[in-house]
């Protein structure tokens, strides 16, 4: 299967929409395959994905431990996949996997349903690793810091092409200066309507608000979405 | 000097994926299980005892796991302390023999219902 063939590197926007639509479908259980069950009693369980994004070191390990109940994921990843999106591999010669650890929590809301928080790794190099992240997600938290805003931009810029619903958390570090979420929003250039939330990632009623502010503005765009794309038939016909 | 040749750096002395054989694909299938596909033991996948007992150690470890609670591919590989790639080729073979089932992702365009957002945000504020 060619499942994540189409990765791109930082330039998600060159990747059609149509194109995304396949990946997803890829990165799913095919539907002859033996022993899959979809709908039956314990598997009808629904786990929702959450990723957690940002700069170095803004807090984003800080925060999914804040609110839940965090372990450390191993992923170990070949270099010949990440290779084929950077060239950096000269000189590591005979390592054929690399390690990149995640941040990986759990919240449970009743039994059947779970939140899953990924943290996503920051190096640039492993952005492959995004797309498989993002892949049917509910939704994103992009945190950022005020002193170094453009950190976050990538992260932005990423989630905003991929269409996938984000709020912006200012985490609001005590020596940082305060700006209102309207100064952050406007030099972040948001899409109108993409939440900013003030916030202290170390503090777990502050974290719940931003996931609270995320989940709200997911299910608006899911709903406008549909919207959308039930309008234009139901003019025509 | 304390004679080491190897430092920190050559990472791990067993290969990661010896356990698997070498394989860093799952199975014949090549699925790529989703970090949160949730994994069950498969009563009715016609895996018995004697299937059981000639899987290795990390198989059965996995398949503990799986039967004290239905779990997720990333957590399984928490759990296990195993990489998530490690995890799913071993997933594979539990799958291919019929000890487990493992569910699909939620396809993004089938998001949750309102319903269930609500749910979520009632269980978080709860918290
Ligand atoms: N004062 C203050 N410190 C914080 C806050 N959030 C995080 N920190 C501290 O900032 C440091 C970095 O936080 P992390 O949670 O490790 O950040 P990260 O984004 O996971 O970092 P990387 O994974 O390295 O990119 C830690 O020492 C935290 O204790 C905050 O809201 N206020
Ligand atoms: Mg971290």
């Amino acid at each position: 299967m060619g499942q994540h063939d189409n990765r791109t590197f930082g330039s998600a926007g060159s990747a059609g929409r149509a194109g995304d639509a396949d990946t997803e479908a890829d990165a799913g259980a095919p539907d002859a395959e033996p022993g899959t069950v979809e709908e039956d009693g314990e598997l009808a369980a629904l786990a929702l994905k959450i990723l957690v994004a940002g700069g170095f070191g803004v807090g984003k390990t800080t925060l999914v431990g804040a609110v839940s109940e965090i372990r450390p994921l191993r992923t170990e990843e070949q270099l010949s996949e990440a290779g084929e999106l950077v060239d950096d591999t000269d000189g590591v010669d005979h390592k054929t996997t690399t390690t990149v650890a995640m941040d990986f929590g759990r919240i449970t809301i009743r039994s059947g349903l779970s939140l899953y928080l990924f943290g996503t790794p920051g190096q640039d190099r492993f952005w492959f690793l995004w797309d498989e992240l993002s892949t049917g997600a509910l939704g994103a938290v992009v945190l950022a810091d005020t002193r170094r805003l453009e950190d976050c931009f990538p992260a932005v810029d990423y989630f905003e092409h991929r269409r996938i619903p984000f709020v912006v958390a200012v985490n609001c570090f005590t020596e940082a200066r305060r700006y209102g979420a309207h100064d952050v929003s406007r030099a972040l250039d948001l899409e109108q309507g993409t939440p900013v939330v003030l916030c202290d990632a170390r503090d777990r009623d502050s974290g719940k608000e931003v996931l609270i502010r995320l989940v709200e503005y997911a299910g608006r765009v899911h709903t406008a979405r549909l919207l959308d794309s039930v309008g234009p038939q139901a003019g025509s016909g | 000097m304390n004679g080491q040749w190897y430092d920190a750096e050559a990472g791990p002395l067993v290969r990661p994926y010896a356990m698997t054989g070498g394989r860093t694909k799952p199975g014949p299938h090549g699925v790529r299980f989703d970090l949160i596909a949730l994994v069950a033991v498969d009563p009715q996948g016609g895996a018995d005892e004697e299937a059981e007992s000639l899987l290795g150690p990390e198989h059965r470890a996995l398949l503990g796991l799986c039967r004290s609670e239905t779990q997720s591919v990333a957590e399984l590989a928490a759990d296990a302390d195993l990489p998530v790639g490690v995890v799913r080729v071993l997933l594979g073979d539990l799958l291919e023999g019929g000890h487990v089932k493992v569910s699909r992702p939620v396809p993004p365009a089938q998001l949750p219902d309102e319903r269930i957002l609500r749910e979520v945000i009632e269980g978080l504020r709860a918290l």
